[in-house]
């Protein structure tokens, strides 16, 4: 049985933690034992007292929590320790397993001090973004806090509603947000600042995320621009062309002189975040607005944001906060938490408290950054993306349903309507006149049914069913009249049951269908 | 009684006839439709009975008669579940079948009107269909019945060259009838029926439990036109009417069902639905999708924590008879302030309507039942919906697949809304044999177990909470 150990972080302002007693509980199902640091979950509101209830140790030296356990999980990389000067790698045990951000492609250092200590190193931030991962898939929960936290962010640094208002004093304008990147946090925001009743209008280099955007109530700005193929795989966006950037600007350019508030969450990935904010658009908005730049921590949207800060340039107030999800330490925590449940639960599925790395699982193998001292990022790449590829499906969609020709339908009208002259006109040449006095009535009954039945109000479909059998009964007036007139036992016999199973009918009929009728209530 | 009366009434009993479908089309005045179409089918008996003259001895059977059969159905319409209400109406129809049969042989061996020439020719056509008619709906009645009631398999039963067995079967129908026009024997109006009673089998047989709504109210409009043949033969103008009349209805309800479905009404009657395809999307689940499970406590929150739920019910809630739960679901939900709706596709269910009568019954108001048009355009602000035992008629891949066996039937949106929880019993897919792609959505999640079981548990929560 494998002890897990959950250290409390030490990045500066890092107030997560990576397990909540809720997740500990859990993690112990799957047959771990559990070591919490003291007052590892104290800025996320968790106390030592609560991992305890939930069945976990606390220890209370860091050393050793981490000389213990044989499976580390945590939100950030290791790091040296500003307070003692030890890196957080060197204090621990060989061949252990560690799940945390990792960020393989700027610290491959720290995977190599990992890899020669024999540990198995589990990269959240590297999982495959496929749907069977999503439950794990610690980037989308924490960008979601984000975006919903940076529209909160703005509002408090906004001098006005963002709901507008007829008060007695006077009207006010609702605010106008533009949100640049429609990703997980990009939508965060756009649902957020639309609930807090805001204009919102959203741009994304992906057409496909247009729907998105709109299920969540913005407007989508569009390009005036051939359509550029621009999903780079894995759902995220790619460099884009010359062309294309310069007709990108030129719409944000247009769009800061008009709107209150901007909130930039454009990433590429392996690339610094790309400037589309430049200082001269800064200048032109009004005075009072508020720029959110999520993607500080890579370099920023904006010109002019400074990572970590919140500074006021040309009026406008430039929010460049990285530590969103931090802020909200509480359910950041408890949804870090539940992803490594379910990335744990997807390494132990026999609850057994020990690990089994299958790097033939997509998910696992994506994951899994250093394994047996060698380094095994990147993986090979798994292609899928948000959009179905729509051209073919539609082709063969249109094959499939193609209408009749106008030439078609007339023709098999036309048909149809000679064929019943015909009959009608038979019928009227050699049929005796008794016939066609009962036919009439036959066609226009038909007629009479045809209309009343199409005003049944479908919820009724089934008394009208069981009515019009209860009527369909009335052949028992045939059978009366044929066990009256009956001369021989036979066509009595026959009669008599005929007029007993049609009554059985009549009476069913009506009883059910007036007990199904009492049911119908407003 | 002279005729003239008789005949008074029997206008009178069929302008009752008439006013009581027309009162079926809203809920306020169905009831007094159902009472219209009673005082109709009493006055024509009652004017028949005193319209001919005879014996004590024969009234006394016929009032026997009809006093055995009224007690035997209304002690059927009593007894019955509301789950079992499309097995009963298949029974029902089948009866009219056999006394169609039944009237159709008597009049040929005791004809009330004298005929000979042209007029004798058309009334040997009228017998010849009226027992055609009659005896395929006697036993394809039968055979619907004993498929809904789970007696006989509700797969269908594809036989090799059955099209050519029923084609066949036809033809020697239309080879009998001919000899019996000209001989006038009974012979082979015996054989007749004998083939139309196993075709009507056959034809049955070969159609799949999920398009019964289709066959029953196919068997509906024969039982009508069945009628109808009767009428002609004797000549009377009320059974004329009515069976017409029950035709149409029963036709209509075909159509709109066979519209629900995307599908002809003839692929339909053919049968074989769902066995030969479905294995061309199959393909497309790759096993990298998995679907998400969920736990009973987990949706209680989430219904809690809505604005507005929509359910979608479908067979699987009529099997597991889970109505009466949902219904007081329903109520707890409503009595929070949360708005809940029903949505429900034409073909949910083994007969048109059946899921509104088991809402019904279960008291949920029928004002907050809608049709799949009303509500489809409304699931994108819809925070939570919630599946109980449909498959088919949620299904994306109708919409998106193009090669999808059910591609191009109008489906509920389902996965336009904020959650979907599917209560099912495993992963198996539905009636037409198609994955379904709604498992896999991001917003799915799966309850599985009894939908009973799971219904049960979750009101047991939402009541205590």
């Amino acid at each position: 049985m494998m002890k897990l150990g959950i250290p409390k972080e030490i990045f500066p302002n890092e107030k997560r933690v990576a397990a909540t007693p809720a997740s500990v509980l859990k993690l112990i199902k799957l047959g771990y034992e559990v070591i919490v640091e003291s007052s590892a979950g104290k800025s996320a509101h968790y106390e030592d007292k609560d991992f305890i209830d939930a069945g976990a140790s606390i220890s209370e030296k860091t050393e050793d929590l981490w000389a213990q356990a044989d499976f580390i999980l945590k939100v950030r990389a290791p790091m040296i320790n500003p307070d003692t000067g030890t890196h957080e790698a060197k204090l621990m045990k060989k061949d252990a397993f560690i799940v945390s951000y990792i960020w393989p492609a700027e610290n491959s250092e720290l995977l190599d001090d990992l890899a020669s200590k024999g540990t198995t190193v589990f990269a959240i931030d590297s999982l495959p973004r496929i749907s069977r991962a999503q439950k794990m898939d610690a980037l989308s929960a924490m960008a979601n806090i984000s975006g919903y936290r940076a529209v909160i962010e703005a509002a408090s640094c906004f001098g006005r509603f963002f709901t507008g208002q007829v008060t007695a004093a006077g009207k006010v304008p609702p605010a106008k947000i533009m949100v640049i990147g429609a990703g997980v946090a990009g939508l965060a925001a756009v649902g957020t600042a639309n609930s807090m009743g805001a204009i919102v209008r959203a741009f994304d280099t992906r057409l496909e995320v247009k729907e998105q955007v709109e299920s969540m109530g913005a407007q989508f700005l569009e390009l005036d621009f051939s359509d550029e193929e621009s999903g780079g795989g894995g759902g995220y966006a790619k460099q884009m062309s010359d062309e294309f950037i310069a007709a990108e600007m030129a719409l944000f350019a247009e769009q800061a002189k008009e709107v209150d508030i901007i909130i930039t969450t454009a990433l590429i990935p392996g690339r610094p975040a790309p400037k589309l904010i430049t200082a001269a658009m800064v200048e032109s908005m009004k005075s009072g607005s508020v720029i959110v730049d999520l993607a500080s921590e890579r370099g920023g949207n904006c010109e002019l944001t400074e990572p970590g800060k919140v500074v006021e340039k040309h009026g406008v107030t430039l929010i460049g906060h990285t530590d969103l999800p931090s802020r909200m330490a509480k359910v950041s925590s408890d949804l870090y938490s539940s992803n490594l449940v379910h990335l744990l639960s997807d390494l132990t599925p026999e609850k057994n408290g020990s690990p089994n790395v299958d790097m033939d699982d997509v998910v696992i193998r994506g994951v899994t950054v250093v394994k047996d001292k060698k380094i095994t990022w990147p993986p090979p790449k798994v292609e899928v993306s948000a959009a179905p590829s729509p051209k073919p499906s539609e082709e063969t969609k249109e094959v499939l349903v193609k209408k009749p020709t106008f030439l078609d339908r007339w023709l098999g009208k036309g048909a149809l309507l000679a064929l019943t002259l015909a009959v009608l006109l038979g019928v009227g040449g050699y049929a005796p006149e008794s016939f066609l006095s009962h036919f009439t009535v036959f066609v226009l009954s038909c007629f009479i049914g045809y209309q009343v039945v199409w005003n049944v109000t479908a919820s009724l479909h089934t008394p009208l069913m069981s009515v019009t059998n209860a009527i369909s009964g009335i052949i028992v007036i045939g059978a009366i009249l044929h066990l009256v007139a009956a001369e021989d036992g036979t066509v009595g016999i026959m009669s008599f049951i005929a007029v007993l199973i049609a009554t059985i009918n009549i009476a069913g009929g009506f009883k059910v269908t007036h007990r199904m009728l009492n049911m119908f209530r407003k | 009684m002279s005729t003239g009366f008789v005949s008074v009434a029997y206008v009178l009993a069929s302008v009752l006839f008439i006013l009581s479908l027309g009162g079926l089309s809203h809920q306020e005045s169905a009831r007094r439709g159902n009472f219209f179409g009673i005082a109709g089918i009493i006055i024509a008996v009652g004017a028949t009975i005193a319209g001919v003259n005879m014996g004590i001895g024969s009234t006394s059977t016929i009032i026997l008669a009809l006093v055995i059969g009224a007690v035997i159905g209304l002690f059927l319409a009593n007894k019955v579940e509301m789950t079992q209400m499309p097995q009963l109406v298949a029974l029902l129809h089948s009866f009219v079948g056999l006394a169609a049969v039944l009237v159709g042989f008597a009049g040929h061996l005791d004809p009330l009107i004298k005929t000979a020439g042209a007029e004798h020719t058309i009334k040997m056509v009228e017998i010849f269909l009226g027992i055609f008619i009659g005896a395929i709906t006697f036993t394809g009645s039968l055979i619907a019945c004993g498929k809904l009631q789970g007696v006989v398999s509700s797969s269908a039963l594809t036989l090799p060259g059955r099209h050519a067995m029923n084609l066949l079967a036809l033809g020697l129908v239309v080879v009998l009838g001919s000899w019996f026009i000209s001989t006038d024997s009974l012979m082979p109006l015996i054989i007749m029926t004998i083939v139309a009673s196993v075709l009507g089998i056959h034809l049955i047989l070969a159609i799949g439990g999920a398009d019964m709504p289709v066959v029953v109210s196919m068997l509906n409009s024969y039982s009508g036109w069945a009628a109808a043949s009767i009428g002609f033969m004797l000549g009377n103008d009320l059974l004329i009417v009515t069976g017409a009349l029950v035709g149409s209805s029963g036709a209509i309800l075909s159509y709109i069902m066979c519209r629900a479905m995307n599908r002809s009404f003839v692929s339909v009657i053919l049968g074989g639905f769902g066995q030969t395809s479905g294995s061309s999307s199959a393909g497309s689940a790759d096993g990298d999708l998995v679907a998400l499970e969920t736990s009973i406590e987990e949706v209680c929150e989430e219904l809690l924590s809505a604005k507005s739920v929509i359910i979608v019910p479908g067979y699987g809630m009529a099997v597991a008879q889970a109505q009466n739960a949902v219904g007081e679901i329903t109520k707890i939900l409503r009595d929070k302030g949360i708005s809940v709706r029903f949505g429900i596709h034409p073909v949910a269910g083994r007969l048109p309507g059946h899921m509104n009568v088991l809402l019904a019954e279960a008291k949920v108001p029928y004002d907050i039942v809608l049709e799949m048009d009303e509500l489809n355009d409304d699931f994108p602000d819809t925070d939570v919906v919630l599946v109980i035992g449909a498959n088919d008629t949620v299904n994306p891949a109708a919409m998106d697949d193009p090669d999808s066996p059910i591609a191009g039937m109008p489906v509920l949106e389902v996965w336009k809304s904020g959650q979907v929880v599917i209560l099912k019993r495993g992963m198996a897919s539905g009636y037409a044999g198609v994955e379904n792609p709604l498992f896999f959505k991001d917003n799915s999640r799966m309850l599985f177990g009894d939908a009973k079981e799971s219904v049960d548990k979750l009101l047991g929560i939402l009541r205590d909470g």
